[in-house]
């Protein structure tokens, strides 16, 4: 079990719990504003953006190559982007806070 | 599905096709093709109406189609204005309509010995589907079917002028007709719809509406036709999507980039820049290749298979960046439906003949669905 903890574009902050599946799903399924998840979590439509708080970084862990190349292209981007479809829940996130990208 | 590009993507990275006295330089790798389409300051959507496509429909249209032939910032304003209502497709309701429809239309076909699945299940699919997206009465789908198969192309030439002119013409009255009767659909909403204060203009709205009709017509008819044509040949697939329903969407996005849909889409240059090492001038025209980045192999592990429950998948078969595909919602949600409502009704396809669509571009040859496709459905056994 994970807590994640989403902050929207709008201010809004939202505390989730998840044990399975991504990041983004969770989001979708709670209807985070801003992470739509286009592709369903396949890495190739970037609606999925967040950014994760510096000091949460070890527990995310940075994308793969093929992540970070779509984020690349992305102008919001940051060192600590990442897609939420590419953060799978597990125990080793616990706690992290994300902010959503606009 | 062969790549007819992959040659010439490893060697050079670009090809020149000829078109019209207007030759378009193909970008072929997947990265060249994704830079190329976020950097719309040299690369521009926003030239004279119907350059950018290829081949070019500089001579048979006037209307600039939008927001898919403007650029950013404005584009993005009008993006988001249209945006709404295209995300309708993934509401709830609107799966369970289509899914109706796409249930009728399956139990239609399995009472039939020989199917053919362009004029008979495809063009109907995707027509019965468009009222749904456009919020009209679904007898609407009867005039449609009755165009055939392409709205711009016809059998006799590449570029038919007569046809497009069956959609402006109709397009106008459907207007005329939101004008006088405002209703619910998409073309009164359109004709309400503001933009920096301003109502969109009836050239704007008409611009809109041919963007929907033309894109949304031959990519999604291959795209099922290139299914079903799948399905019958790796019977396992459905059996695999009833047992594992959860995959269906992974595979949408496979086959997406595995069918490429649409195979190119150009960009006007406006300065003399360079793509891949290759010099290209100013007020030239440049292709972004979707079908070719979607096999480039540095990218796709096992490129030229279809992997239906392929995990990491950056394909760029509903384009890229800020003119990525307005209609995906829609088209994603006609495919999640078919497949499953597929699996559950059909054991299996049975081909009993078929003519390859191959596309002509110079030295690339490429199959981009059939001309015809004849098949059986077979019942599944409860």
């Amino acid at each position: 079990m994970a807590k994640i903890t989403f902050i929207t574009s709008d201010g809004e902050t939202k505390e989730l719990e998840g044990s399975s599946g991504s990041v983004m799903e969770l989001a979708v399924e709670h209807n985070i504003k801003g992470i739509d998840g286009n592709c369903g979590g396949v890495c190739s439509c970037a609606t999925c953006h967040v950014h994760v708080r510096p000091e949460d970084m070890e527990k995310t862990g940075p994308g793969s190559e093929i992540e970070m190349d779509m984020l690349e292209l992305d102008d919001n981007t940051d060192e600590y982007s990442r897609l939420s479809c590419q953060l799978p829940i597990s125990d080793a996130i616990d706690g992290v806070v994300l902010t959503v990208a606009k | 599905m062969p790549d007819p590009f992959e040659n010439a993507r490893l060697k050079r990275g670009i090809a020149e096709v000829g078109n019209q006295n207007d030759p378009v330089q193909l970008l072929l790798r997947h990265k060249d093709v994704r830079k190329t389409a976020h950097n719309y300051k040299t690369f521009k959507s926003g030239a004279k109406p119907g350059r950018i496509v290829v081949p070019s429909e500089v001579n048979i249209r006037e209307t600039r189609q939008i927001p898919f032939e403007l650029d950013p910032p404005i584009h993005g304003v009008y993006r988001a204005a249209v945006e709404p209502w295209f995300k309708r497709a993934l509401q709830s309701e609107y799966a369970e309509k289509l899914k109706v429809l796409i249930d009728a239309l399956i139990e239609e076909s399995l009472e039939k010995d020989s199917l053919e699945v362009i004029e008979e299940f495809a063009l109907v699919l995707q027509s019965r589907a468009l009222t749904l997206l456009l919020n009209i009465p679904y007898e609407e789908s009867e005039t449609w079917i009755s165009w055939g198969t392409h709205v711009f192309r016809s059998e006799e030439t590449a570029l038919d002028g007569e046809k497009a002119k069956i959609l402006y013409d109709y397009i106008d009255v459907q207007i005329d007709k939101a004008l006088k009767n405002p209703g619910e659909d998409l073309y009164s909403v359109l004709l309400n719809t503001e933009v920096e204060g301003k109502k969109l203009t009836r050239e704007e709205v008409k611009g809109v509406m041919v963007l929907t009709f033309a894109g949304g017509r031959d990519t999604v008819i291959n795209t099922v036709t290139n299914a079903v044509a799948y399905l019958a040949e790796h019977q396992e697939a459905l059996k695999r999507f009833r047992k594992e329903p959860e995959i269906i969407a992974k595979a949408v996005e496979e086959m997406i980039r595995y069918f490429s849909p649409l195979t190119q889409m150009g960009r006007v240059v406006t300065e003399d820049t360079q793509v891949c090492e290759h010099a290209i001038k100013a007020n030239t025209r440049v292709s972004l290749c979707w079908a070719s980045a979607n096999r480039d192999a540095s990218v796709f592990e096992n490129p030229n298979e279809i992997v239906l429950d392929r995990q990491i998948n950056p394909h760029v078969g509903f384009g890229f960046s800020h003119h990525n595909c307005l209609g995906a919602h829609h088209a994603r949600q006609i495919m999640k439906v078919l497949l499953g409502t597929l699996a559950e009704k059909v054991a299996k396809i049975e081909i009993f003949d078929y003519k390859e669509n191959i596309e002509d571009l110079d030295e690339f040859k490429r199959k981009v669905g059939y001309d015809y496709l004849k098949v059986k459905f077979h019942k599944t056994i409860d």
